[in-house]
């Protein structure tokens, strides 16, 4: 076995309950002093593998080898000590205790000493590498960002000689990603191995020496990166070539629909996530929203939706010019929009946890949107009729509409989301990530409703992460960064940069200025 | 002035039993553990504490018994046989109920300690197999506990008073007299000695467990280990903490402490006795009370349990209360309990929240 | 990088996995076995003590709960009461709202029912009971809507502040009973209206407790109705699963915990009315008797259901009333009906683990060489 190589994994199977294969004889090499991209598409099972070697799942068939030793990795104590260290996408820090403390965390004293000589040797690390966190710091008390330092702290203090990092940069600005990419060159240059699991192919392209990809839970193959490109990674990553051939009819009878001022609200932190955002969405058009993860897309579709508490003097008018009416929507509950007359649908991030009850079937969750009507006893025969239509019309695979959802995979929950809520007949329609984990048949298949939508005249709003896909569907894009809107560009005419320009740099000049 | 020294010693006495209880609460609830079966775990170390000492001095006398008869047969005289100061009164009681004359009490001690803590210990056992391994709900297997608790305890406290013969009979003194040794000397320091040292030596262990358990949580690298657990398992599993591991200890080791609140309840305030009146329910569910006022943290329960004894039997110690008003008194500490909760649920401060996982089963695989 | 030390591990020896779903008879197969199993344990736990044929055991059991005419209308009477706090629990249950405080909504639902057969006990029987219909469902309201309101504003652990309320309750029993005790120093309300039965349940068909089983009944259809087909029940469900699904469908959240609170409570506190007036005739701490607690665990066994509950109801009632027999037959006392009720419980809770997961053993050692 070649010498170099830090870790193997070898014919690695996992599967959740008897359906769902996350990964299927996936055999990797990882070399000493390298940076590996794992690459994949959302849920191809990027996470799910190194989660085998962090110990916290366990392979139900396959082997591992550290250093060429057959291993077997039951926790993350086991893979500790072969010195793997994973830092997640959920954070594993506690949040009242201190950053000392959490990196304390399953220690053992007689190698750290007592706790004033772990603060000692977290501030050098900190020191060394310009890390922004103090050792007394509590991690409630801490940014994002700040959280993900401690985590790299943490591994970089129990000595990881793989450090696998799971979407590091969905919660960094681009300031703080290149930081951190220049971390991990240093990192690698002392010879230790990192793994970055993303999606991003500018990323994998500018700080990777190999690429692994997966897809659909399969190993396809590993690259050198200075061989590939972007196109090419994307062919393997998604299986052929991407044309995007997404339809996008011309836009007819615009009209204003929706009129967005001086919106600004806050979030659960108190830390502004909206400041003050004006914009108008017309009926007839898709609206892509654009921006990193995290700037405030949520609090956007929300504070439209009525779940948003906002700040004063906010403003979002809907209008209705066939019969002339006016609405003011801040200040109202989900129910008193609908009260209003305002047809309104919404398909949230959160689909089982905002959209969807998990518990019920397709024919109660149908009801959720109508069990108003009727009195006192709920109408169980629509949303009958309506589930065994939705389930019809997109393709839903389920047992049957009675099926709790949350047994239902991600791509037809979304079906079972979208359906209900382009049923209740929407003038303006709201979408967030509408087709992320879908396969791209199933992404078609939502972009043709959307478009279908588009063209009886729905205000239909797209937040989306893929560029591409955004620019080859919208009419407009809207970009939001850290909060404010940084512009609203002809999605026909504009270019993949200028919008991820927009993304990242928030400017000076705009009408924001204080 | 006296009445203030009853008082003050009455609220000590409970007080005690409730701290033991809320103590080890405290080590079980941090794990995020909400172990809802305090009071049927207490029931357990009080009626364990009492069944061990009743059997082992039970078979001393017997033994002893039977070692006079046989003196006696092989024809020697009744003084001449002296393997214990206490024969010749016992030589003059009629055999049967009276027990514990010849016992050592302080065997007595440690057999009572023992049994009181693995029967407590094994209670918690069973609510750590079913919501941990069985993966339970815990409030529910909480409550079961207490259910089963009192069960066996006011069963088997039933069945030696019988076996003593009749309600009261029962009596473990010499053991019941060695938990209630004070300190000697400090204890003669007039109302010094009487409000502070004139107690049985368990209150003082009370003191000393309470102390080295906010130790233990707050300045040991166990304690923050076991604190993570209850925060924020994920986390301290990723962190390598064995997270079953920790789960399964403290709910089983924070229920034997508990359980020695039984035991005090039985050796000190009831001298040994059983009687089936629900106190120690009462009390049991007071420590629950007291760990939220004590907002998790041991050296709150220090002073927390003596205000709660204090409030448990002021009625008897202000003028003017009605036998009826005299309830309405009672319920000053779940009042202020329920205050203490509401006020916490307010101010939202982090440090004195619930353990974040508290009541929450954690499996590894289920994310 | 130190690995030599986990080289020979093996696989783990036995791995849990969630089970999709699982057929109905099955899993009533499991819970039966349970059931056996713990029958069993109890009969070797009897067997030590008593040194009585285990089977004999079970026989007067049997007799205790069905033994004579009387003792089966006792059996069905708890039965009726259990099962009615369990209903009163289901909606607070399946809102996820730990209803800890069933045992305090009864005391003043009793509270209640026994002032109205005490004060007004001159007034017409219809109107009298109307009275104690309505002073009990709103005195177990009331006890109901305080953590409710608590927990809707401000997020108050409702578990801990429905347990404390049961405290509050008993004291105020306490009170009550001090106020009311007859004969004077007895500390005992002793029987309520003894002479002419003011505020007691009428006989229907000559049988005492018919009016019990018929009010239980009701609620037992309604409760099963409400959840399923009412659109408060649906806004429960939807509360208990999603507290932010429920804000998206428009559903005040508040509003919903707090009328469901309220349900709850009023239930509960009727339960102490159907206590007091139709079985007990009096009131005492001991009026709850530990009801409120073994209700919760009927209500989490049954999933909720109404009409499992009576089944589950009616087997822990059978297995207290049988220790009762059997403690009284073999000079036990009768506190060995709650170990029993403890063990079983336990058995079946265990139970509940197989029925959700799977366990899949280690195959044949796979050569790690």
């Amino acid at each position: 076995m070649d010498n170099n190589v830090a870790v193997r994994m070898e014919n690695i199977t996992k599967a959740f309950g008897t359906k769902v294969v996350a990964n299927k004889n996936v055999t990797l090499d990882i070399r000493k002093g390298e940076i590996l991209a794992l690459l994949g598409e959302n849920g191809s099972g990027k996470t799910t593998l190194m989660n085998m070697l962090s110990g916290i799942y366990f392979p139900d068939s396959g082997r591992i080898f550290v250093d060429g030793k057959e291993v077997s990795i039951h926790s993350p104590k086991d893979a500790y000590s072969l010195g793997i260290g994973m830092i997640h996408q959920h954070f594993k820090l506690v949040d009242v205790f201190t950053a000392t403390e959490n990196v304390a965390l399953g220690m053992d004293k007689k190698i750290t000493g007592r706790r004033n000589k772990i603060a000692k040797d977290v501030q050098e690390i900190c020191d060394r590498y310009g890390f922004d966190v103090k050792p007394d710091q509590k991690v409630y008390n801490m940014s994002v960002s700040q959280k993900q330092t401690l985590e790299i702290v943490k591994a970089l203090y129990r000595g990881a000689e793989l450090l696998i990092l799971d979407e590091p940069t969905a919660v960094l600005t681009p300031q703080e990603s290149d930081k951190l990419f220049s971390i991990l060159r240093t990192m690698k240059e002392e010879g230790k191995s990192v793994i970055l699991i993303t999606h991003k192919l500018n990323e994998v392209l500018s700080v990777s020496d190999r690429v692994s990809i997966l897809r659909k839970g399969e190993y396809i193959d590993t690259v050198e990166t200075k061989d590939a490109t972007a196109e090419s990674l994307t062919e393997m990553m998604v299986g052929k070539k991407v044309i995007l051939d997404i339809d996008r009819p011309e836009v007819e009878n615009k009209q204003k629909r929706i009129e967005i001022k001086n919106l600004s609200c806050v979030n659960k932190y108190g830390v502004k996530a909206l400041d003050d955002v004006s914009f108008d969405i017309y009926g007839g058009e898709i609206l892509g929203i654009a921006g990193i993860s995290g700037s405030g897309q949520k609090h956007l579709l929300e504070s439209i939706a009525g779940l948003q508490e906002t700040e004063e003097g906010s403003s979002v008018k809907y209008y209705e010019p066939e019969t002339g009416k006016e609405e003011q929507l801040i200040g109202k509950t989900p129910m008193q929009i609908r009260q209003q007359g305002v047809a309104l649908s919404f398909v949230p991030e959160d689909r089982l946890g905002m959209g969807l009850v998990g518990t019920m079937g397709m024919s109660d969750n149908m009801m959720l949107r109508s069990y108003k009507n009727g009195f006192l006893f709920t109408d169980r025969k629509s949303p009958k009729d309506l589930a065994i239509k939705v389930k019809d019309d997109l393709g839903v695979i389920t047992p049957n509409i009675q099926t709790p959802v949350r047994k239902l995979s991600g791509g037809n929950v979304q079906k079972v989301l979208v359906g209900r809520e382009i049923a209740s007949n929407p003038k303006v329609l709201l979408t967030a990530y509408a087709v992320r984990g879908l396969d791209i048949n199933t992404s078609y298949t939502i972009y043709g409703l959307l478009n279908e939508q588009k063209k009886k005249g729905v205000a239909v709003v797209y937040v989306g992460e893929d560029l591409d896909v955004l620019l080859a569907l919208c009419d407009r894009i809207a970009v939001l960064c850290s909060g404010k809107l940084n512009g609203v560009v002809d999605a026909r005419t504009t270019t993949k940069e200028e919008v991820g320009l927009l993304m990242t740099n928030l400017r000076e000049d705009g009408d924001n200025n204080e | 002035m006296s009445g203030f020294i009853s008082l003050f010693q009455a609220a000590v006495v409970f007080g005690t039993v409730i701290m033991f209880g809320a103590v080890g609460e405290i080590i079980t609830e941090k794990s995020g553990n909400l172990n809802l079966g305090v009071p049927g775990i207490m029931f357990l170390g009080g009626i364990a504490s009492l069944a061990g000492t009743f059997l082992y001095q039970l078979s001393v006398n017997n033994a002893l018994q039977s070692a006079y008869d046989a003196f006696i047969a092989s024809g020697g005289v009744k003084e001449n046989f002296a393997p214990s100061g206490a024969l010749a009164f016992f030589s003059e009681q009629s055999s049967s109920a009276i027990t514990g004359f010849a016992a050592n009490g302080w065997v007595g001690v440690i057999i009572a300690f023992l049994c009181a803590f693995l029967a407590a210990a094994f209670g918690g056992f069973i609510f750590a197999f079913l919501t941990i391994t069985l993966r339970a709900n815990q409030n529910v297997t909480g409550l079961t506990l207490t259910i089963f608790g009192s069960g066996v305890a006011n069963f088997f406290g039933g069945s030696l008073n019988t076996l003593a013969g009749g309600v009261g009979q029962i009596s473990v003194e010499t053991t019941s007299r060695a938990y209630r040794t004070s300190i000697p000397f400090l204890s003669d320091l007039g109302v010094v000695g009487e409000l502070f040292f004139s107690y049985g030596w368990l209150v003082y262990v009370a003191l000393i467990v309470a102390i080295f358990c906010q130790y233990y949580l707050t300045r040991t690298r166990a304690g923050l280990n076991l604190r993570a657990v209850g925060e924020n398992p994920a986390t301290a599993d990723a962190a390598g903490i064995n997270v079953t591991a920790h789960k399964y200890l403290a709910t089983c080791l924070g229920a034997g402490i508990s359980g020695i609140g039984g035991l005090f309840y039985v050796m000190d305030y009831t001298k040994g006795t059983w009687a089936n009146d629900g106190t120690i329910e009462a009390l049991g569910w007071l420590a629950v009370a007291l760990v939220i006022f004590a907002t998790w943290r041991p050296k709150n329960a220090i002073w927390g349990a003596y205000l709660f004894g204090v409030l448990y039997w002021a009625y008897l110690y202000i003028g003017g209360l009605t036998r009826a008003s005299q309830e309405i008194f009672k319920m000053l500490p779940y009042i202020v309990t329920i205050v203490v909760l509401i006020f916490i649920s307010l101010r939202k401060k982090k440090e004195n929240q619930p353990p974040a996982a508290l009541g929450l089963p954690y499996f590894r695989e289920d994310r | 990088m130190s690995s030599l030390a986990l080289v020979n591990k093996k696989d783990p020896l036995v791995r849990i996995a969630r089970r999709d779903s699982i057929a109905k008879p099955k899993a009533l197969i499991i819970r039966l076995i349970a059931i056996v199993i713990s029958l069993i344990v109890c009969a070797l736990i009897i067997f030590a003590i008593t040194k009585v044929n285990p089977l004999k055991v079970y026989e007067s059991m049997f007799k205790g709960a069905f033994g004579t005419k009387g003792k089966t209308w006792n059996t069905v009477r708890d039965t009726m009461m259990l099962l009615c706090i369990a209903i009163g629990l289901a909606p607070a249950f399946k809102m996820k709202f730990w209803n800890i405080g069933a045992e305090g909504q009864i005391l003043v639902g009793g509270i209640a029912t026994a002032a109205c057969m005490i004060y007004l006990k001159s007034l017409p029987p219809v109107l009298l009971f109307i009275c104690m219909v309505v002073a009990s469902v709103i005195a177990g309201a009331l006890w109901g809507i305080l953590p409710a309101v608590f927990k809707a504003k401000w997020n108050t652990n409702e578990t801990l502040f429905t347990l404390m309320m049961n405290y509050v309750a008993l004291q105020l029993t306490s009170f009550f009973v001090a106020l009311w005790e007859n004969p004077y120093g007895s500390n005992k309300v002793g029987i309520i209206n003894p002479q002419n039965h003011e505020g007691w349940f009428p006989s229907i068909f000559g049988e005492q407790y018919v009016l019990n089983v018929i009010i239980v009944m009701v609620l037992t259809v309604g409760m099963f109705i409400y959840l399923k087909y009412t659109k408060q029940g649906y806004e429960l469900s939807v509360v208990g699963d999603s507290e932010n699904t429920a804000k998206y469908a428009g559903i005040s959240v508040k509003k919903v915990i707090i009328r469901t609170m309220i349900i709850s409570g009023a239930i509960c506190g009727l339960s102490g009315f159907i206590t007091v007036s139709g079985a007990s005739h009096t009131i005492s701490t001991s009026t709850a008797g530990g009801k409120g607690f073994t209700a919760i665990i009927v209500c989490w066994l049954a999933k909720f259901n109404t009409f499992t509950m009576i089944a589950i109801s009616a087997l822990i009632i059978f297995l207290q009333q049988g220790a009762i027999q059997i403690a009284s037959e073999f000079n036990l006392n009768n506190d060995v009906a709650n170990m029993i009720t403890g063990i079983i419980l336990f058995f079946i809770l265990g139970s509940e683990f197989f029925i959700n997961y799977r366990l899949i053993f280690r195959k044949a050692d796979k050569g790690v060489k």
